[in-house]
């Protein structure tokens, strides 16, 4: 878009334009998947404990509940424990939103729809997740009260813990693709339903069993949310956070639950391309002109939007099924179960690719094709290095 | 100057300077009610664990001081509120005891059939309490859901749906209404097929038993020394149920009843086929053996539902009748301990020939099973406090009467 905008301005002003367009998509992205999953939460947890949920705010199925939510969220006092450190404390909550947002500036959401293309996306993102537990960690210290900061630290040792061995995972379909880039990696899983790297073979399909593990840890979710523990904590980290800081820590959570969804459609599930190549059989591809581009990008959105409902479909049932670990078995999970099973499955898929290269089916790309846009390519334009 | 005797075992002493001392509840979540546990923790490690009571003390002895003994079954209800059917039974039958009174047959197949329904109702709340404290949601829904049926057909029977103020002393308030009877069958199938839902969301789920197996292991030494009673007793391997072994005018009401004490005999459980293994990590006397033990304890209590059902049906003699409002006790004393839901309640009337008692006294279960909670928190996490707590099914009217 800023490219587009300079045949109009000043370079500089296009950018910024361009910037602040973007963030306003993504924002709306941002809060508009909290709020539809909120919605989406509180069904889906009603109807798996046998009852119906929301029915009457909005018509029969309770569309407005969430709007009503957030204006009673927004319309709470705001109290601050006096034994709190007030700065950090009000701080605290957005540095986890600003954390959780920024991912969305690298994750593309279809070929080319993405806020900023970078070569690095996937280490971006995951930088940029890990920031969140900083927010985390200066809510239970700030809060004055000794459950909070219980639940801080229990948040601090599992969040940081499980990076370790969710970097192991990401590495492995990096490593089939040969690039960070998530574009290039969506581009390549085009066409059937075998290109995904999913099936690209058996060692990339545990680790994306593994990365499920590690995301859901990572986001405090399901068996993994004893940061917040309702039970035994009385909401950890967050008990001392009313109204629009609580509401906010809320959506940073929800954001980076449907990153971390996307991130798993792209890495593993085939991004926005599905499991038939109907955009290519439609001929809305860019070479059929830009509206038919723009349509099969539409298309594109959509099929990643679903993967992602599904990712967060899937947190929320284990949420409701499943009972809490308990700190010390959080972190065996990690330590003694996650980066074994992760370093095994990197060494398989690396000696995989070596030795059958072009994947497990017929028609795989073989290993050392680099496509368009990749790191390598650049650099190999660059010098040859 | 201090006149305070300062307990050298007060978690509050010396607490050094990496620990931290940290208070569950009152109010909190986790505690099953309005009940203090003072925590002293090394980080996450559980150093002493003290529980603080007394919240919820609405001075029910004394208050049976100055209330005939029909009056006070109202004030029974409220003690173990989530059986308060079982908690009538232990009052009226006291004060029968003390009157020489007998009630009739029908009074007394229908006083076991709304305690057992009670001892399911009660059994439910603790599973489902259990699984919350968990971090289980779905578990207490489903659970609630049973209960709603069998607290429905409180309703129908007594009107009240919490409260029941309806076995008294000299049999019960009324009969069954018609229509029950089949009610209650068609609750007591529908629940069958719901037993193994629970199971699988919680007694054979690998984080359930993660979390339960190994936690807060009670040897039957400690269990008598600390006078536990009820399921906590039986987990730990002790075969006592005073259904079966307490004192005839309790038996008696159980007389020609079959039922199986659910108590672990060499590493089995008397009819446990039809229910998940005893998981390797589990050892005997620790929460998820508590936890067993009340789920086959429930299907046992359906048994002996249906039971009393086809008893009521063949008996003819009336329903028995409440004694007078000022019925005069006698002087004397009378102690009775019944099996509740939660372990054995214990009521004593001391009477001096008018119609107020002089003494009333509660042994309360859950105040004794709650004492062992410093022997078992000890070494333990933080967060196996809550499933002790959890497994040991506590309810604090009873603890604090």
């Amino acid at each position: 878009m800023a490219e587009y905008l300079t045949q109009y301005a000043d370079p500089r002003l296009a950018n910024v334009i361009a910037a602040l367009v973007h963030c306003g998509l993504l924002l709306a992205v941002a809060v508009g998947a909290a709020a539809f999953f909120n919605w989406l939460e509180r069904k889906v947890s009603a109807r798996t404990q046998d009852r119906l949920g929301p029915t009457r705010v909005g018509g029969r199925f309770g569309w407005l509940q969430s709007l009503a939510d957030g204006i009673k969220l927004l319309a709470k006092e705001d109290v601050i424990p006096a034994g709190a450190d007030s700065p950090l404390f009000r701080l605290a909550p957005y540095v986890s939103f600003s954390a959780a947002f920024c991912a969305y500036i690298a994750l593309p959401f279809a070929d080319g729809w993405v806020a900023r293309h970078l070569n690095v996306a996937v280490l971006f993102i995951l930088a940029v997740a890990g920031l969140e537990v900083f927010g985390v960690i200066l809510a239970g210290y700030a809060s004055g009260s000794k459950w909070s900061l219980f639940g801080a630290m229990r948040e601090a040792a599992q969040v940081v813990s499980y990076k370790i061995p969710l970097a192991l995972c990401v590495v492995v379909p990096v490593m089939i693709a040969g690039t960070m880039d998530l574009v290039a990696i969506g581009n390549m899983q085009r066409g059937w339903l075998t290109n995904w790297f999913l099936f690209h073979d058996p060692f990339t399909f545990v680790t994306f069993l593994v990365f499920l593990t590690c995301v859901v840890a990572g986001v405090n979710r399901s068996s993994f949310d004893l940061a917040e523990a309702e039970s035994e904590l009385a909401a950890g980290f967050l008990s001392e956070y009313s109204g629009f800081r609580w509401a906010l820590f809320f959506m940073a959570e929800r954001a980076s639950m449907v990153a971390v969804s996307g991130l798993a459609a792209i890495l593993f599930l085939g991004g926005w391309n599905g499991p038939l190549p109907v955009a290519t059989w439609l001929h809305l591809v860019p070479e059929s002109g830009l509206l038919a581009g723009w349509l099969g990008n539409l298309l594109g959105a959509g099929n990643f939007l679903f993967k992602c409902l599904v990712g967060v479909v899937f947190m929320m049932w284990l949420r409701w099924t499943l009972p809490r670990l308990r700190i010390d078995q959080v972190m065996t999970t990690c330590l003694k179960y996650c980066v074994p099973l992760a370093a095994a499955m990197l060494l398989g898929a690396m000696l995989w690719t070596y030795a059958l290269p072009g994947g497990l089916l017929p028609g795989g790309r073989p290993i050392g094709e680099v496509p368009e846009g990749s790191a390598a390519v650049a650099a190999s334009e660059r010098g040859g290095r | 100057m201090s006149f305070e005797r300062i307990d050298p075992d007060l978690v509050e002493l010396d607490v050094g300077m990496d620990e931290i001392l940290i208070n569950v509840g009152p109010q909190h979540p986790g505690t099953h009610g309005v009940l203090r546990v003072l925590l002293r923790t090394d980080g996450e490690l559980v150093l002493g664990a003290e529980p603080y009571i007394g919240y919820l003390h609405r001075c029910k002895e004394k208050i049976g001081e100055n209330l005939t003994a029909r009056q006070f079954i109202p004030y029974t209800d409220r003690l173990d509120y989530l059986a308060g059917m079982n908690m009538n039974l232990g009052w009226a039958l006291v004060v029968e005891k003390l009157l020489g009174l007998e009630v009739p047959e029908k009074a007394k197949h229908l006083r076991v059939l709304m305690c057992e329904l009670g001892r399911i109702a009660s059994h439910l709340v603790a599973a489902a309490a259990m699984g919350l404290d968990l971090g289980s949601v779905t578990p207490f829904m489903y659970c609630f859901r049973e209960r709603e049926r069998i607290v429905d057909l409180f309703e129908a029977a007594c009107g009240s749906r919490l409260t029941y103020n309806y076995i008294t002393v000299g049999g019960v308030m009324a009969d069954l209404p018609a229509g029950w009877l089949e009610r209650c069958e068609a609750f007591c199938n529908e629940f069958e097929q719901v037993i193994p839902e629970l199971h699988a969301v919680l007694t054979g789920n690998a984080i359930f038993i993660g979390r339960t197996a190994a936690i807060g292991v009670l040897s039957p030494e400690t269990a008598i020394d600390f006078g536990c009673t009820g399921p906590v007793l039986r987990a730990s391997g002790v075969d006592w149920d005073l259904r079966r072994d307490g004192e005839p005018i309790y038996t008696r009401l159980y007389d020609g009843y079959e039922f199986r004490v659910i108590a672990e005999t060499e590493g089995t459980y008397p009819g446990a086929k039809r229910h998940p293994p005893v998981p390797q990590a589990a050892v005997v006397g620790d929460s998820w053996h508590r936890f067993y033990v009340r789920m086959l304890e429930t299907v046992e209590s359906l048994g002996l539902v249906r039971q009393a059902m086809a008893r009521y049906r063949d008996s003819e003699s009336p329903c028995g009748e409440p004694v007078k409002l000022t019925q005069k006790l006698p002087k004397g004393e009378a102690y009775l301990e019944t099996e509740a839901p939660k372990g054995q309640m214990g009521f004593m009337v001391v009477g001096n020939g008018t119609a107020v008692p002089w003494r009333v006294r509660i042994r309360s279960s859950s105040f004794s099973n709650l004492s062992v909670l410093s022997e078992l928190c000890r070494g333990g996490l933080v967060a196996d406090v809550t499933a002790v707590i959890g497994s040991l099914d506590i309810v604090l009217g009873e603890v604090d009467r």
